[in-house]
């Protein structure tokens, strides 16, 4: 099928509910309507109202019951109506959530999905475009996923949904709708904690994720075309675990990095990317790494958030930085 | 002491009737609202309320409330001596702790908030990995066999987790329900009202068993709430709540029971058993800082244990009891516990990388590796270890 990413996610799901009973779809207005953004669109008729419901307004709740259903033995599949709600569920996902598996010794675990639309740039209401990846990539015990396309949704939502472990699966909802792409229809999965090579080059190698990989493609696009260079663009689709393999690798070769994200830049993911290069490849390095990313400031409201986001000219200007190793933006 | 609720136990939790003990508060918002009491202060007794349990099983309600006295003592003088963690006595609430246990059924779970040693005995915990638990070593918490959950330390955030555990109950036809103890102070989290307030919708089979002990550290209940009641709580999500004297062993036991059916049918119930906590919060703690020896010396003349013991001689199963040797018992029973537990040999530091994921992340086995051979290259970090000032 072609489909789009919010397609390949409903889609996901009704592979999962009827591949397994113990899927559990919940959360506000996921039953009746399908979703603010109807990803979960069609499952209750299909699959009663037992396993899709509808809660109350309560990310608390729904977070800290998915971890009793999962403990319990369901394959509890929330979704948070938006990133910006996800705080609440802060607490269950550091106190609870990360830690069962490993205060019970491996007895028992909770093996949930929480999912949430992320980020910027729909002309939202406020606290519905935050974008903080990283906080969550820090908790140990949980893992972080932001897909990109259409087809990786698909195949990374159902690992995620078989994960032994929770995982926070965020999706780019900027690009929920934005371009479709063939989705194999049968059942598949894409292992967590691997990155993707977007595009292979010699010159310099770019790191994003999720809703920055359009402007970051598009850049990447421009420069080569404007200097007759190949760059190497690295989609990570799992912040946590990380896979370091692909990004070491990548550097050894092009001695050159941006990191692109759309995240405040003070402790975002891109300072972690930083680290472990400079942990495992630093000799390698040409020039020092260029983080391209949202300032530190909440994310803003409509009228300036096309501001704030990084677009293909300041990924431009930024690779250019490490290329001629100057200053960046 | 509060009046006495008059009921039936088919009405104790019966919202509808006027003995509902929400609509005594709503209706009597001055006065203190009356706890459900079978057995007072001097050991006399209702005998039309007092449950349907054996003289046997009087006497192991007994044996439980001195383990748990003999437990409390013994856990804060090993913490002095410096061989324990800090503890969390529950000195003062024996009843309350004993009595809803004793009142759950086999395939019960019970998440605790970790004043509550006995009650996890009663699931069937070690009394070793009790003490393993505080001194804490993470394997005491391998307890899915005894149906208990680890101790909810972080205030309130067992609750929507006990609720969704029982939501699994509920959506698997099970027979059984969740119990979540907690105090006086988990009421006010956004946890304990997110988790109530989907309990009262999903109709999951919860029981709210909470021990009003009267401090949460050192803030008084008046500090936590302006209601009077915790078991009121439940008035506004439609819960039905009852509130009993935590220092009747007997009243607790009836109330639990009486809920555990109510809750296992789908109606999450809110029991308040409202106790004192006689010692400090924690052996960190010194509760002289925030209340009197007088109200202490007060509460000490409720203390349940004792009461018990009078009810036990105007019942006539007194003379069956031989209070030294169950003591004794219970004693012996702590040696062995601590014995075992500290023969227990935990595993090396890849205990800590661990169970932290189904499959460790390589980033994480090249952490552990890289800490393995640090401690092979400076075996002097084990003497800072051992040499660093504890506690």
């Amino acid at each position: 099928m072609n489909a789009t990413i919010v397609e390949s996610v409903n889609d996901a799901l009704h592979t999962a509910m009827a591949g397994d009973e113990n899927v559990v779809v919940y959360g506000e207005d996921v039953a009746e309507t399908g979703g603010v953004f109807r990803a979960t669109q069609g499952l209750k008729d299909e699959f009663g109202p037992k396993r899709v419901l509808d809660t109350p307004i309560t990310e608390i709740a729904i977070a800290g019951s998915a971890v009793g259903l999962a403990m319990y033995g369901y394959r509890p599949v929330a979704e948070i109506q938006f990133s910006g709600f996800l705080p609440p569920t802060f607490n269950q996902l550091v106190s609870m959530a990360s830690r069962i598996r490993w205060r019970t010794r491996g007895e028992m675990s909770a093996p949930m999905v929480i999912r949430a639309p992320y980020g910027g740039g729909v002309r939202a209401l406020e606290h519905h475009s935050e974008s903080l990846e990283a906080a969550y990539a820090h908790i140990p015990g949980l893992q972080v996923v932001v897909p990109s396309t259409p087809a990786d949704t698909k195949g990374l939502l159902l690992s995620a949904i078989e994960n032994p472990d929770p995982v926070l699966f965020l999706e780019p909802k900027r690009l929920y709708r934005s371009f479709r792409e063939p989705v194999p229809e049968e059942e598949y999965t894409i292992p967590l904690g691997e990155a993707a090579v977007r595009t292979e080059g010699e010159d310099i190698t770019v790191i994003s994720w999720g809703s920055m990989m359009p402007e970051t493609m598009a850049a990447a696009e421009n420069l080569e075309a404007e200097r007759d260079i190949s760059i190497e663009v690295i989609d990570l689709r799992t912040i946590s675990p990380l896979d370091r393999e692909t990004i070491v690798e990548s550097v050894k070769k092009t001695g050159k990095v941006a990191v692109v994200h759309e995240g405040p830049k003070t402790g975002g993911f891109a300072a972690e990317l930083v680290a472990t290069i400079n942990e495992d490849a630093l000799m390698y390095l040409e020039a020092p790494i260029e983080r391209v990313t949202g300032f530190d400031v909440p994310i803003p409201m409509l009228g300036m958030e096309d501001y704030y986001l990084p677009n293909p000219p300041r990924i431009e200007e930024g690779l250019k930085a490490v290329l001629d190793g100057g200053a960046g933006t | 002491m509060g009046e006495v609720v008059d009921h039936t136990d088919s009405r104790i939790l019966d919202g509808n009737t006027s003995q509902s003990i929400a609509e005594c508060t709503l209706t009597e918002p001055s006065e203190l609202p009356p706890r459900y009491q079978i057995v007072d202060e001097d050991g006399t007794y209702d005998p039309e309320r007092v449950p349907a349990l054996t003289d046997d099983e009087l006497i192991e309600l007994y044996r439980w409330m001195v383990l748990q006295q003999v437990i409390d003592v013994r856990m804060v003088k090993l913490q002095r001596r410096g061989e324990m963690g800090t503890y969390a006595s529950g000195r003062g609430q024996e009843a309350s702790i004993v009595g809803c246990a004793y009142a759950l059924e086999e395939p019960d779970w019970l998440f605790p908030y970790g004043r509550e040693a006995t009650a996890l005995c009663i699931q069937g915990m070690p009394l070793r990995d009790l003490l393993l638990y505080w001194r804490g070593v993470e394997d005491a918490n391998k307890q899915r066999a005894n149906r208990t959950f680890p101790p909810a330390i972080a205030i309130g955030t067992h609750i929507p987790v006990g609720v969704g555990f029982s939501w699994g109950m509920a959506l698997d036809d099970a027979d059984s329900i969740s119990a979540l103890y907690h105090g006086d102070g988990h009421p006010s989290t956004g946890e304990y009202q997110a988790g109530m307030n989907l309990a009262s919708v999903m109709d999951t089979p919860t029981l709210f068993y909470c021990q009003n002990n009267g401090y949460s550290i050192s803030a008084p209940f008046e500090r936590q709430t302006g209601a009077k009641t915790v078991a009121q709580k439940g008035i506004a999500y439609g819960l039905n709540g009852i509130r009993v004297d935590g220092n009747d062993v007997l009243a607790v036991y009836d109330a639990v029971r009486t809920a555990r059916a109510h809750v296992a049918d789908g109606n999450p119930t809110i029991v308040e058993a409202v106790t004192y906590r006689l010692d400090a919060h924690t052996t960190n703690d010194d509760p002289s800082l925030y209340r009197r020896d007088e109200e202490v010396d007060r509460w000490e003349e409720k203390e349940p244990v004792g009461r018990f013991e009078r009810f036990l001689r105007q019942r006539g199963v007194w003379d069956r009891v031989d209070p030294d040797e169950i003591r004794e018992e219970a004693n012996a029973e702590f040696d062995r516990a601590k014995e075992a537990a500290d023969a227990y040999e935990s595993g090396g530091v890849e205990e800590m990388f661990k169970y932290v994921y189904d499959e460790t992340p390589p980033e994480l086995e090249r952490q552990l590796a890289e800490f393995e051979q640090f401690l092979d290259e400076r075996p002097d970090a084990y003497d800072f270890i051992e040499h660093r000032p504890k506690g």
